[in-house]
């Protein structure tokens, strides 16, 4: 369980997160929405550790990653894994050595079991045979598959995702999320994905939380969260209704 | 308007401080990290960039230095009659100061920069905090073999460049000021001791981590965007060349 207490962060005195208190289940997906600027991002960053906290606590089972040092925080970040936004996937490196990174840094495992690995994970988000490719050859949506397949290596039990469907059209879009809530079902993992889509959101969380101006101004199961009266969630919740009446 | 200008020299002092205290920080890290895993590959690969590639420009560089030394110095030392000191003269001014101070300025240019380049690209799409996600440790992975890289070619590269830098020397003396090969080598032989050669190799080291700490720390703070990249790059060069020039300075006093 991610359990998150009173958290605040400031930038040079600037305010991005006000009191977030929150808690994610294992085995959920939360879908944290905003809107630009909104401190979702900034909250993802502080779930893994890459950033801390003004105040408050951030609890991955029974540790505080928030009082842990940087060689502290390396062995916890072996149990998780994130897709970045825009995939940073190593430039210089192939398909396969990105995915076999982690492996080759962090275990003693052969080349020929580091491979069978990489394959197995590259087949599972759908890009068999392209661990010889270099990243500059694959498109957006590709490298969020890579960025996935890499973030899986280690079996992770928390998987972030930063905006998975930025830069990708509609159809690629919807890959994304069918991928999102296949690997939720086959590794059975936490998942935290930020996202300004609210189409997206719907579709692969149990829960959606809403961040507005740093505050954390709803947060509730899918069902539940379409029906909130407040009018900041409402303004968010309008597209998704003009996209759905479109479908209909 | 003294009391703001006061401020102003102490604001600059206080920024000076904190420069000098965060590449200490990111030195000290390095060197703590370097027991924990040394990527040997990483450490081969960064040594064949620097040395192998850089060999064109250190042998141009080092050719020209000892040619036009010797060109300045071989006439006015013939009407003096000191021919017969000349080999000596341009072998330890090389061994001691050029050799190291030049190979260390090129390798800022050419390396300092490629390291600033590279990591603040990676840093600007993520790759770095990427490395820290997989549980890899930014310093460790990239500043380490870099810096071991430095350390051990720079020095490599000053002893090549020392020899290149008084065989120009040479060609000058003979083809030029008329200085036969004998009175070069036995000149060189008799006024250049170990203690000169191996100053210059001291200095080579440091100037080796200072290429690459200053390369890694500018990459590892650029700012976002294209212009970051650039503006840390150039930042990099610069601060990597006055602190070799100064640093040599200080070397020198201790080592000779």
């Amino acid at each position: 369980m991610i359990r998150l207490v009173d958290i605040c962060k400031a930038y040079n005195g600037k305010v991005v997160l006000d009191n977030i208190n929150l808690e994610i289940a294992d085995g959920e997906t939360l879908a944290i929405i905003g809107g630009s600027g909104s401190g979702k991002s900034t909250l993802l960053r502080l779930m893994i550790g890459l950033i801390k906290p003004t105040s408050g606590q951030i609890w991955l089972g029974n540790d505080d990653i928030a009082a842990m040092n940087e060689q502290e925080l390396d062995n916890i970040r072996l149990h998780m894994g994130m897709v970045f936004q825009y995939s940073a996937l190593f430039d210089s490196m192939s398909v396969g050595d990105n995915v076999a990174f982690g492996l080759r840094e962090h275990t003693d495992y052969d080349e020929e079991k580091i491979m069978n690995i990489v394959r197995e994970k590259l087949e599972l988000v759908g890009l068999p045979g392209t661990e010889g490719m270099m990243p500059d050859e694959l498109s957006g949506g590709m490298k969020k598959r890579v960025s996935l397949a890499r973030a899986i290596a280690f079996n992770p039990e928390i998987i972030f995702y930063d905006e998975p469907s930025s830069g990708l059209d509609p159809i690629m879009t919807e890959k994304i999320d069918e991928l999102i809530i296949s690997t939720q079902k086959k590794l059975g993992v936490t998942s935290v994905v930020v996202t300004h889509d609210m189409g997206s959101a719907v579709k692969i969380a149990n829960r959606i939380a809403m961040i507005h101006e740093g505050e954390l101004i709803a947060v509730d199961r899918v069902d539940r969260f379409r029906r909130i009266n407040e009018p900041r969630v409402r303004a968010f919740l309008r597209d998704l209704y003009i996209n759905e009446e479109a479908q209909a | 308007m003294f009391v703001r200008f006061l401020e102003l020299i102490g604001a600059s002092v206080l920024e000076l401080l904190y420069f000098v205290g965060d590449v200490m920080l990111l030195f000290i890290e390095a060197v703590r990290q370097v027991p924990i895993k040394i990527r040997v590959r990483h450490v081969v690969n960064q040594m064949s960039h620097l040395g192998v590639d850089s060999l064109p420009i250190v042998s141009l560089t080092l050719t020209f230095t000892g040619m036009v030394m010797t060109l300045q110095i071989a006439n006015e030392f013939i009407k003096m009659g000191a021919e017969s000191t000349v080999g000596g003269i341009v072998a330890i001014a090389i061994g001691r100061e050029l050799g190291p101070v030049l190979v260390g300025v090129v390798a800022a240019g050419r390396v300092g920069s490629a390291m600033t380049a590279e990591i603040s690209t990676m840093k600007v799409t993520e790759q770095i905090d990427a490395l820290r996600v997989m549980g890899t440790n930014p310093t460790g992975y990239l500043v380490v073999p870099r810096m071991l890289a430095c350390m051990i070619m720079i020095p490599v590269l000053t002893i090549y460049g020392d020899l290149i830098g008084v065989l120009g020397g040479w060609l000058v003396a003979k083809y030029y000021a008329g200085i036969s090969t004998y009175v070069y080598v036995d000149s060189i032989s008799h006024y250049v001791v170990l203690k000169d050669m191996v100053g210059g190799l001291i200095k080579a080291v440091f100037f080796g981590a200072v290429t690459a700490t200053l390369g890694c720390y500018y990459g590892m703070k650029a700012p976002d965007g294209a212009e970051g990249v650039g503006k840390a790059t150039t930042r990099s060069v610069v601060s990597a060349i006055v602190v070799i020039f100064m640093l040599n300075v200080i070397l020198s006093m201790f080592l000779y």
